[in-house]
């Protein structure tokens, strides 16, 4: 029990001179670091500390179910009349997340029914399910179903798109160590550190940048329009800066370009003007279709369309075949930005609404630093005072043990890359309460088996052995409500809990067998015949 | 050198006797705590009540009228104010905002900026928070989960590791601390977050930290005196452990208070939930979860693997229930 040898001795040491040494970068300021050329793994300051902002994105698994059900309406359409024969379609609707048709020719429901089949995919995922239900009603009607496991897949891939786009848009802001992770089946967590205005980020986010060309139907009657009826294959859409005062337009279903065909945008001034745009250059796909489509419709307006609302309809005078357009409309330069932005790095395949947000002031986070410093400067003293007074000498070697266990836990957090949090410094100071109360129980022990009239070196031995079932036990139960916290947790109470869980762990080693090693060595150097504790 | 002894040695306080007392005692601070809970309510905290939050600093102590007047005028709904920290910090409270989007709220925290900064120069924006109604629900019930697993959790944990009693006084300790914490937050109104959830998981862990050590040596007395009666072995095991009981607690609280004092306005609902926690801790674990290990009927029996002298099988097996 207490005789050590040698290289278990040089082992502890070594072991705690290296975690100890891991939190020596955290106490370097960044500049400094940076200056160096070296990135050291160091604790970071979390938001509350930093100051920034912290938003919880949700994606509404509504909005993927009914797109998917728009999209699989074009396929469908487009899939009847693709090969020979052509199937012909009757109405087609998409309500109540449902697609359905009839067929003009009754005949060819078993044809329709074979390409359906091709277009709506096998299986899902690994299970083999199918994405869709085909139905056939009434002998010709054919309604479409998306199954739950088609759905839960197509949200999986949504959010993973959704999560991309998300944090291309962030680094093109140019903040720095943004953190963005998904949370559950549809959200997604955003920390940006030190991020003075969250206006322009949650602008940038709230944007889903679905970006269409379409042709503008030119012979829709106003009358009509402004009733919100509409031609056949023409869609209504809002168009605020409309030059003819209705602030609606009438444009063709099919889109002619699509936000997917862009290669880049830019925020650019229109020479004339001077007036911000926004410039776009397409692929080769979109470029060629975009000088098909001019070619033939030269003199008539499309509409250039984000998120369902025109920004402007400009006349075709000549065909565009450079692969380049660009949106005016009333932009300033900061909008226009934010729009070039969201056009590069694609379009959201979801919507996503901001359901939790909070951000702190940097004088607030500086201001936190350092009274959580100051507290756990004041309560090390303390507690280091007090247990050198009731336990003497025992109590120094327990102090040694919690002052290197401050800058373990320091290091062992650099090491997992670990964020501190407010919460985590009250855990902190908890901890360097709870990293004595090992060492009481041990010293406290001693004392009774020296009552009991033990000699020194027996007392020595039986305390830690039976203080250590104890201090086993005791932290067990602890760790069970740390891990708890941390599975649970959100936010400050997450950051609390790892703190909690890595003091848990180190105080128990520092506390029992760092200090038993004092504590031998001693008594082998000086062999006291009688122990003041 | 002459060591400071906070607890003298061979303390004999005959805890058991006391019994009858701090269970009265201990169940009327319940009732209360309960009533009071429930009449007054808690002051929940925008996580839980869904909302919005504005922390503002003024340049000096600010007439709370005038700036709820200059809150109300903007229609943003009606604020509730608390000075937080010094007076010169108030937070303000708005209930979600109507249209519920995230521009809605962006323009209230924006128009109450724009109008406290008119209305009082110098005030600076410290944080703001604001969560959705939906998310709120779900972090309540996160929370509320959270603390009856690990209340489940340790409880089992007892149970395996000693006999049933420990468990069930255990646990019932660990409610009655739980009863006084949230009594304590509805008496003062003090705001109930997310961190004030840590702080009770936190008084949890700690407290059953407590009590396993009593536990542990009412186990080992049992081994050690087999004929002594069950009110000695827990009297004595209570004494014997008195001292570090005490010891603890004091440093805890003196980490604590430190904490209290320096730690800053953000924390100070934390560690006023874990001061009171340590101390209400360390009532129970010295009365509440020993003493009813006897109204339990935990008693002695031979350990297993030792050959008993004498009795016959029965007296040897487990009783439960009271003693006759």
């Amino acid at each position: 029990m207490l005789d050590f040898p040698r290289w278990k001795v040089a082992g502890i040491w070594l072991l705690l001179a290296a975690l100890v040494s891991l939190s020596i970068p955290t106490f370097i300021p960044e500049s400094v670091t940076q200056a160096w050329g070296i990135n050291l793994p160091r604790v970071n300051k979390g938001l509350d500390l930093a100051g920034g902002s912290y938003l919880l994105l949700e994606a509404d698994t509504n909005d993927v179910a009914a797109t998917r059900v728009e999209a699989m309406r074009e396929q469908v359409q487009t899939e009847m009349r693709r090969q020979n024969p052509r199937i012909e379609i009757g109405e087609i609707s998409s309500r109540g997340g449902q697609l359905s048709f009839l067929l003009r020719d009754p005949t060819q429901v078993d044809a329709a029914r074979e390409r359906l089949l091709q277009i709506t995919g096998t299986g899902a995922g690994m299970t083999g399910q199918r994405q869709w239900d085909i139905q056939v009603v009434d002998t010709s009607r054919f309604v479409l179903t998306p199954t739950a496991e088609g759905l839960k897949q197509a949200v999986e891939t949504a959010m993973g798109d959704a999560t991309e786009v998300v944090r291309r848009r962030i680094d093109e802001m140019g903040t720095r160590e943004p953190t963005i992770i998904r949370q559950g089946s549809n959200r997604i967590v955003v920390q940006v550190p030190g991020l003075q205005d969250p206006q322009a980020l949650k602008d940038l986010l709230g944007k889903t940048a679905k970006l269409e060309f379409k042709l503008v139907d030119v012979n829709a009657d106003p009358q009509a329009l402004a009733k919100g009826q509409a031609p056949a294959g023409d869609q209504i859409l809002p168009y605020p800066n409309n030059p003819s005062g209705i602030p609606l337009i009438a444009v063709k279903r099919q889109a002619i370009i699509t936000g997917d065909m862009l290669s880049d945008a830019r925020q650019e001034f229109e020479p004339q003007t001077n007036a911000p745009q926004v410039s776009m250059t397409f692929d080769s796909q979109g470029g060629r279709r975009f000088a098909r489509t001019t070619q033939e419709n030269v003199g008539k307006p499309f509409a250039i369309i984000v998120d369902n609302t025109v920004i402007s309809a400009p006349n075709i005078n000549e065909p565009i075949i450079g692969g380049r357009a660009s949106i005016n409309g009333g932009f300033t330069v900061e909008s226009a930005n934010q729009l070039a932005i969201a056009l590069r790095s694609g379009k959201l395949p979801v919507d996503l609404k901001i359901v939790e947000e909070s951000t702190v002031g940097p004088d607030l986070g500086a201001d936190s630093i350092r009274a959580g410093i100051l507290a756990s400067a004041v309560a090390v003293a303390l507690v280091v005072a007090f247990m050198l007074v009731t336990y003497g000498r025992f109590g120094l070697y327990a102090n040694l043990a919690v002052v290197i266990n401050v800058f373990v836990i320091l290091g062992v957090m650099a090491l997992l890359k670990g964020t501190l949090t407010l919460p985590g410094i009250a855990g902190f100071v908890l901890t360097i309460g709870t990293a004595v109360d090992a060492n009481v129980l041990i010293n406290e022990r001693i004392r009774e088996e020296r009552h009991r009239g033990r000699n020194v070196v027996q007392a020595v031995e039986l305390g830690y052995k039976e203080a250590s079932r104890t201090i086993f036990e005791a932290n067990v139960t602890h760790a069970i409500s740390g891990i708890i916290m941390f599975v649970l947790g959100s936010g400050p109470v997450k950051g609390f809990a790892v703190v909690l869980l890595i003091g848990i762990a180190t105080s128990v080693f520092t506390a029992v067998t760092f200090t038993r090693m004092l504590v031998a060595g001693w008594l082998r150097r000086a062999k006291p015949k009688t122990i003041n504790i | 050198m002459k060591l400071l002894k906070l607890v003298p040695d061979d303390t004999n306080i005959d805890f058991v006797r006391l019994r009858g007392l701090a269970f009265g005692l201990t169940l009327l601070l319940s009732v209360l705590a309960v009533g009071i809970t429930f009449y007054k309510g808690l002051n929940f905290g925008v996580d839980f009540e869904g909302g919005l939050m504005i922390e503002e600093r003024f340049a000096q102590e600010p007439d709370l009228g005038r700036v709820r007047a200059v809150v109300d005028s903007l229609g943003v709904g009606e604020a509730a104010l608390q000075p937080f920290g010094d007076k010169r910090n108030i937070t303000i409270r708005l209930p979600v905002q109507q249209g519920g989007d995230e521009g809605a709220t962006n323009t209230a925290v924006r128009k109450v900026e724009a109008a406290l900064a008119k209305a009082f120069p110098g005030t600076e924006f410290r944080r703001y928070s604001t969560v959705s109604g939906k998310v709120s629900g779900e972090l309540i019930r996160n929370g509320v989960l959270a603390v009856v697993l690990a209340i489940l959790g340790i409880g089992l944990f007892a149970i395996f590791r000693f006999e049933w009693q420990f468990g069930v006084s255990t646990i019932v300790a660990i409610v009655h601390d739980l009863l006084m914490t949230l009594g304590f937050f509805a008496l003062t109104q003090f705001e109930f977050d997310l961190n004030i959830v840590a702080a009770v998981l936190t008084i949890i862990g700690y407290s059953i930290n407590d009590k396993i050590v009593i536990d542990d040596r009412i186990r080992e007395n049992m081994r050690r005196y087999r004929k002594m009666e069950m009110r000695e072995i827990i009297n004595l095991s209570v004494n014997e452990t008195l001292p570090r009981t005490v010891m603890t607690s004091v440093t805890i609280l003196l980490a604590l208070l430190a904490l209290l004092f320096l730690g800053g306005h953000v924390l100070r609902g934390f560690t006023a939930a874990m001061t009171l926690g340590i101390i209400v801790g360390t009532y129970s674990s010295i009365y509440v979860s020993s003493s009813l290990l006897i109204s339990l009927g935990l008693r002695a029996q031979p350990e297993n693997e030792k050959p008993v002298r004498g009795g016959s099988v029965a007296d040897n097996a487990e009783r439960v229930g009271p003693r006759a």
